[in-house]
């Protein structure tokens, strides 16, 4: 797994570690089940303080991404990339639902909206 | 694991007010503020090498009952090693070993390989980066749980910061250990330090995690005429250049004004030193 910290980025550092965790899942860099990093060690490599790395990997665990086993430290979650996918349809069903209260502010049909998707999904094919 | 209550000090033209602060087991703390602002006073009352008022525990046992507990707890990193100077590091790692219980003559030397310093060397031939490096290497060797740096950074290079740093993180990583370090070097704490204690005119200006200190306060800049009284009385060193003005406010306190008239930034921790400085004066 590869994270790398910007240290003059806006983003807060637990942020990037938790975006670069949950990237590595996604692209199975990091697969159900495996160890991550002790939350000291990390801390260590990345030269970042301690309570950074901690309340990185205790959102991550809340989010069900991750799990603790007393004693022996953080897995990934058996249901880690179930709960990913649940999360992006959540997202795609947002954007689609924010699509259609424009489109009716717009006046739009249906069809017309549906006619824009297919000419995007198109544009992204060629 | 480090717990200061009420540390009161007092000689000519200087006070240090009721600081109180506490270092749990396995964390990083730094302490600030401008030379003169008790940064030294404090680590001095620590290593009890100075009278003061208050009380200073380490794990429970306090500095002054338990004095050779606590010695033997506490690793010392200041700006010249108390060993006599006419000392081999050889030498050092006699002495040292007379005084400490747990002392382990194999990391002594294992230590000194690894940070480059040869046993035959006098302590007055070092550098002032050896010097930081054989106080390192004793306080290591006697197994101190918890390490007080007095500004262990000014002086050395910044690749030998580094390696300090990374010493610093390996020391805390099995979470028994802990670090305290006074330093004015605020790229050192923004990176490694999970605690911040600001001192300001001998008092604590503010003390506990360093990530809710850096999201705490906003530097505010704008037009004087739009402050109104109320905001006056919340704004931390203000400074003020002909119609326009620039201070520090808490983030929690400047929600409630009029947000659009000013213009502000997140204020790093030297901003917070500075301004907690200028408010004082």
């Amino acid at each position: 797994m590869v994270i790398v910290i910007k240290n003059n980025s806006s983003e807060p550092i637990y942020d990037q570690i938790k975006k670069q965790i949950l990237d590595a899942i996604m692209s199975g860099d990091i697969k159900e089940g495996e160890c991550l990093p002790s939350i000291r060690r990390l801390a260590r490599d990345l030269k970042v303080s301690v309570i950074t790395t901690t309340k990185a990997y205790n959102d991550l665990e809340l989010a069900g991404y991750i799990t603790a086993v007393q004693g022996k430290g953080y897995y990934v979650s058996e249901r880690s990339n179930e709960i990913l996918y649940e999360k992006l349809l959540e997202q795609i069903e947002y954007h689609f639902d924010q699509a259609i209260s424009i489109s009716k502010k717009a006046d739009l049909t249906e069809k017309d909206l549906m006619d824009i998707l297919k000419n995007l999904l198109k544009q992204e094919d060629a | 694991m480090l717990n200061i209550t009420n540390l009161c000090k007092e000689y000519e033209g200087f006070k240090l007010d009721n600081v109180s602060f506490y270092l749990p087991k396995g964390y990083i703390m730094g302490l600030v503020g401008k030379n003169g602002a008790g940064k030294s006073t404090t680590i001095k009352s620590i290593m009890n090498i100075l009278d003061f008022q208050g009380e200073i525990q380490v794990n429970g046992h306090g500095n002054i009952a338990d004095e050779m507990t606590v010695k033997q707890a506490v690793g010392v990193v200041v700006d010249l090693p108390f060993f006599p100077i006419t000392f081999t590091l050889e030498q050092v790692g006699k002495y040292a070993g007379a005084f400490y219980e747990n002392w382990d003559r194999d990391t002594y030397y294992n230590l000194l390989n690894k940070f480059g310093l040869s046993a035959k060397k006098k302590v007055s031939e070092l550098s002032r980066g050896m010097g930081v490096k054989l106080q390192l290497a004793v306080a290591l060797s006697h197994k101190a749980r918890l390490l007080v740096l007095d500004e262990p950074t000014s002086g050395l290079d910044p690749v030998a910061r580094d390696e300090l740093m990374d010493i610093l993180m390996e020391f805390i990583e099995d979470g028994e250990n802990s670090v305290l370090f006074s330093t004015h070097i605020s790229a050192d704490l923004e990176k490694i330090a999970d605690y911040v204690t600001i001192l300001s005119s001998g008092k604590v200006f503010y003390t506990g995690e360093k990530d809710i200190l850096m999201e705490q306060y906003d530097i505010i800049k704008g037009d004087y005429s739009k402050v109104d009284d109320k905001m006056k009385k919340d704004l931390i060193g203000l400074r003020r250049y002909g119609d326009s003005f620039e201070a520090m406010i808490s983030k929690e306190k400047y929600k409630l004004y009029d947000v659009n008239s000013f213009q502000t930034e997140s204020a790093k921790i030297d901003d917070v030193l500075i301004y907690a400085e200028r408010s004082d004066s």
